[in-house]
């Protein structure tokens, strides 16, 4: 029996102006039938939902999914408490360069058998010590002859990322290999055409992908530099950030309560899992005057098959001066299990902050430091202002891509044919105070 | 004779005025400011059409100034299919053709605007800005 009715009225998610865009239409009438359903079974204790239970509504087709930026507005206009108990699930999306990316293949055999020491894909080399005719493509991997930095800067059109892209667009890809040859493995060299259809086994398999923040990036020296963050005009001409801010997986769960090893997630285009945390996973919080602010923070090690996985969403990319690498696009959904998960997964561009960081002499010196803190709100209204000077600030993530992978997750879930998974594993968080090691040289 | 379509890019510390007014007196050419992004802090751009007997002329003025001639025959086309619309490119397009729509932070390229500097065919991650003849 419903204690009381909500009404939503016409104006329910018309608030800050911005995000009106994206929440009308039908969103509202799906949402308004089913929310309501969940307010029957609701109470006023404290809200606790189990993955068992969103799971058999998402069975039924009964389950209430917002975006993380449908969900902003949700909490904004009816409280925390009301938010958690109608939504079941929210869905968070970015899509970026993420340079820790790669696959392994595992190319089947030849005849005679070949244990392949080096393998060339489309000219880029993949890692082939790793049993006979598997390998790891990496994305940041760049072809022999390419000249690299030496006409600086450097364009580096091609590299793994790319192959990657090439291969899951279907687009047939040059496979070169050499051995020194074995007894039970006598053949020494192969130069053939490959697709990824006709390869045995083709892994996603990416060691650190969905920075849970990043740096916004600038320059204080006299000269323009070429980094992985963009070309930045000297003397602070132009400002880079990096992540989706509101949407941004790991942003909307910054201690870890629900991303977890083993979470499936979004990944590609296709459905992936959380493998572990990814390499210098370092989630850290600190409370400035009621500002929740952190550095890069957690990082994820995902994993997908390949095969499923769409040209579309892993983007081969290149970085003028700097290299090659990949553009993947992620996706996780994130259970409102209480209170306390509804209210970080809706934190608002107003609420995140990205640390400003000079690329021109601080970062590549290693010298520890930054410029002060600046939110996802000013560095999305194209402007702000560092030591009294007013920067013009450029994403190098695709908001309208974030948003799509947002939406797709969605509706993957409301077909009903993506149920959540609970993390077989918890991951390290803020709490457990992990600190970075640098290399010491004797 | 047809005019001759021409970006000028310029320092901060040439300024415009003199310089369109001594290729009308000085080389007897007809000039139309087509676009001006004139700007004391930066680096300033120019497209112009400049018809007469002494372009050639004028035009090699200009270059002794230190001021970057370039005919403006060539187009910049934005490839749809590759654009993802990160916006990477907005921040650098000198003249704003490269814009973000907010609040859908969409990006979107303006044609008239662009004075084919080809900067965003290098610095687009995904090689989308292309050239055309
Ligand atoms: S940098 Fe390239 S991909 Fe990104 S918005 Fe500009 S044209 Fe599109
Ligand atoms: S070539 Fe590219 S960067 Fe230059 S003005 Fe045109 S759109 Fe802008």
């Amino acid at each position: 029996m419903p204690m009381y009715s909500i009404g939503i009225r016409k104006g329910f998610f018309r608030s800050p102006g911005s995000r009106s865009l994206y929440l009308e239409g039908e969103f509202l009438k799906e949402y308004k039938d089913k929310a309501e359903q969940n307010l029957e079974v609701g109470s006023f204790m404290s809200i606790e939902k189990t993955y068992a239970e969103i799971n058999a509504k998402i069975k039924t087709g009964k389950a209430v999914v917002v975006t993380a930026e449908e969900l902003i507005a949700l909490v904004e206009e009816k409280g925390l408490t009301e938010a958690t108990r109608e939504v079941d699930v929210v869905t968070t999306g970015t899509f970026a360069p993420m340079c820790s990316s790669g696959a392994f293949l595992s190319f089947g055999h030849t005849k005679p058998r070949m244990k392949m020491q080096k393998v060339w894909l489309n000219g880029v080399s993949a890692y082939a010590g790793i049993a006979a005719v598997d390998a790891y493509l990496g994305a940041a991997e760049l072809p022999e002859e390419d000249p690299l930095n030496s006409n600086f800067p450097g364009e580096f059109r091609y590299g793994g990322g790319h192959v990657i892209q090439d291969l899951v667009a279907r687009k047939p890809v040059k496979l070169k290999a050499i051995a020194y040859g074995t007894n039970c493995y006598p053949r020494k060299s192969l130069e053939t055409m490959i697709t990824l259809d006709e390869i045995n086994e083709a892994i996603l398999f990416n060691p650190r992908n969905a920075y849970q923040n990043y740096n916004c990036a600038v320059n204080l020296t006299d000269r323009t530099v070429y980094t992985y963050m963009g070309m930045l005009k000297p003397q602070m001409g132009n400002a880079n950030y990096s992540t989706s801010g509101e949407l941004s997986p790991l942003l909307k769960d910054p201690h870890f309560k629900t991303i977890g090893v083993g979470t499936k997630i979004f990944l590609g285009g296709g459905v992936g899992y959380v493998a572990w945390n990814g390499t210098q996973h370092f989630p850290a919080m600190t409370n400035v005057d009621g500002k929740e602010l952190g550095g890069a923070g957690g990082t994820l090690a995902v994993i997908g098959d390949l095969k499923q996985m769409s040209p579309k969403w892993l983007v081969g990319t290149s970085f003028l001066g700097y290299g090659a690498t990949l553009s993947v696009g992620i996706g996780i959904p994130i259970p409102l299990l209480n209170e306390e998960i509804t209210r970080y997964a809706a934190m608002k561009d107003e609420d995140l902050f990205a640390p400003i960081v000079d690329y021109g002499e601080a970062y590549p010196s290693f010298t520890p430091g930054n410029l002060g803190y600046v939110s996802y709100a000013e560095l999305k209204s194209g402007k702000i202002t560092v030591q009294g000077k007013e920067i013009q600030t450029s994403p190098l993530s695709s908001m309208p891509r974030a948003r799509e992978v947002a939406a797709t997750l969605k509706k993957w879930i409301q077909k009903g044919d993506f149920l959540l998974t609970e993390p077989v594993k918890s991951l390290p968080s803020p709490a457990d105070g992990i600190v970075a090691h640098s290399i010491k040289e004797v | 004779m047809a005019p001759k379509r021409i970006v000028l890019r310029f320092r901060s510390d040439i300024s415009v005025k003199p310089i369109v007014y001594r290729l009308v007196k000085d080389f007897d050419l007809v000039v139309n400011i087509v676009r001006a992004d004139v700007n004391p802090q930066k680096e300033g751009t120019m497209v112009l059409e400049v018809t007469g007997d002494q372009s050639e002329k004028g035009l090699a003025y200009l270059r002794e100034l230190g001021v970057s001639v370039q005919d403006l025959k060539q187009g910049i086309v934005r490839n749809e299919e590759k654009c993802v619309m990160c916006g990477a490119c907005t921040g650098l397009c000198p003249t704003g053709a490269l814009y973000i729509e907010r609040p859908s932070m969409e990006v979107h390229f303006d044609e008239d605007q662009c004075i084919v500097c080809m900067l965003c065919t290098k610095i687009c991650p995904m090689r989308a800005m292309e050239v055309h003849l």
